[in-house]
């Protein structure tokens, strides 16, 4: 893991701290009323605070997901070089893409 | 497995270690389940189909595996927070003290989630 | 007292296999005397290493029952559950023969490390006055009582996944020089340990730790080498 890897992945564990909290306590919550689409909607929709809420928490996980992912799989299964680099870039990539699909279907 | 094999297994049975294990199979677990948690969020789309996966997850099995995944967050949040500042504050001593904390937060989280889902 | 102790052996190289000895016990045994009694009095041919005998040296360390501890310290009593002993030679270093590893590559990481000590003045200059309240040399202080004796490289899930990495007794290393005001290469020496085969590649786990047969911390040196590595990239100096 290079520097700059190692200052991303804490960084954007400092980012998601306080947002998984938020969204520990929305799940409870979520779950308590009763998950439907029209509540969940009902909350989201047209919101700009959950749809930077979620954004960034999207961006944040995607990044701290692979590069995670990038170290176990260094350390446990010995792949390295280009390879691996490709292959964590397209799960990096899918992430993203439908994290901030589901981000804009849902606000 | 051998007797030996499960001494030298046994070398890493302290909180420390446990604490690494947790951490590392709840973030494994976690990165795993995003994109499908992307992809059902996207069933958003269609109200009707959302709807229809909601009454999927009300059976019991799928329930507890939804307590498992709060568990993983909660669990991860917890730890990671221990290690941000196990790295970027001065050395405590406290550390069992702290992955005690964490192993509750993530054991209220679930039992909280299972309550809220009764 | 009376009992005899079961004691298995590792015997050739990494190739090699546990071989079975009869040991008796004795008052305030260690597993160092159970070693010397066998080569003694049982096995000439059995290969290990030692020199002082009071936990100074840091040569005698060894796999006992699964876990690296300088056996001249470990008593018997203490860490022969059921009554038996397996000695293996420590994890993580090439076998040489028997109890014998070659800590070669051991060393190597602590040159890797920076583990040197670059002076910054001569014997002609007057000594360094270093206050020993200060915070840089309590956390050197904290640190420097290493023996060399690789429990810790041997414990090091890390070093055992990643060939690369430096490990924690180099690294614990690294960061004593770097709270040493008298040193003059923090910064090289910040370069050698920021990468993932230095500082950045420990998950604390704490085998380090755990095991240091000295009681010092590995783990937390190493962390403080990564907020040293982080403030610097901050900064833009790495």
């Amino acid at each position: 893991m290079s520097l700059r890897l190692y200052v991303l992945q804490r960084l954007t564990a400092l980012v998601m701290a306080p947002l998984v909290l938020v969204h520990l306590a929305v799940i409870v919550y979520a779950t308590r009323t009763g998950l439907s689409a029209e509540a969940i909607l009902g909350r989201t929709e047209g919101s700009l605070f959950w749809a930077g809420f979620y954004g960034l928490f999207v961006v944040a996980a995607a990044i701290h997901g692979t590069i995670g992912l990038r170290t176990v799989l260094v350390e446990m299964t010995g792949w390295r070089g280009g390879g691996l680099d490709l292959a964590m870039l397209c799960f990096f990539l899918a992430v993203l893409v439908l994290g901030l699909r589901a981000v804009v279907i849902v606000t | 497995m051998t007797a030996s094999a499960l001494q030298r297994l046994a070398m890493r049975n302290h909180p420390a270690y446990w604490a690494f294990v947790v951490h590392r199979v709840s973030g494994v677990g976690l990165a795993l389940f995003l994109p499908l948690h992307f992809l059902v969020l996207g069933l958003m789309l269609e109200p009707r189909a959302a709807d229809a996966f909601f009454r999927w997850t009300e059976q019991p099995l799928v329930k507890l595996a939804e307590t498992l995944l709060v568990v993983l967050l909660a669990v991860h949040l917890a730890g990671g927070l221990r290690l941000l500042a196990l790295e970027f504050l001065p050395w405590s001593d406290r550390q069992k003290t702290w992955i005690a904390i964490a192993f509750g937060f993530a054991l209220f989280s679930g039992l909280l989630f299972l309550l809220a889902a009764w | 007292m009376t009992t005899d102790l079961d004691v298995q052996v590792w015997r050739g190289d990494s190739a090699g296999e546990l071989q079975r000895y009869v040991v008796p016990r004795g008052d305030k045994q260690t597993v160092l005397d159970v070693v010397t009694y066998i080569q003694r009095r049982l096995d000439p041919t059995l290969s290990y290493r030692f020199a002082c005998r009071v936990g100074m040296c840091g040569s005698c360390a060894m796999t006992v029952n699964g876990k690296p501890r300088w056996t001249c310290r470990a008593s018997v009593e203490r860490v022969a559950e059921a009554g038996s002993l397996e000695l293996r030679p420590l994890r993580n270093m090439p076998v040489i023969k028997d109890l014998a590893v070659d800590m070669t590559g051991f060393f190597e990481k602590w040159q890797e490390a920076g583990g040197r000590f670059v002076p910054t003045s001569t014997r002609h200059d007057p000594i360094a006055v270093v206050p020993p309240s200060s915070p840089a040399r309590q956390a050197a202080d904290a640190g420097i009582e290493c023996i060399n004796c690789g429990i810790c490289h041997a414990a090091c899930d890390v070093v055992a996944w990643d060939p690369a990495y430096q490990g924690p007794a180099a690294l614990n290393r690294a960061w004593t020089l770097q709270n040493d005001v008298r040193d003059g290469d923090h910064g090289q020496r910040l370069r050698a340990v920021a990468s993932g085969s230095g500082c950045l590649g420990c998950h604390s786990m704490g085998n380090c730790a755990r095991y240091c047969p000295n009681s010092l911390n590995p783990t937390g040196s190493i962390a403080g080498l990564k907020r040293l590595a982080v403030k610097a990239a901050l900064k833009g100096e790495l």
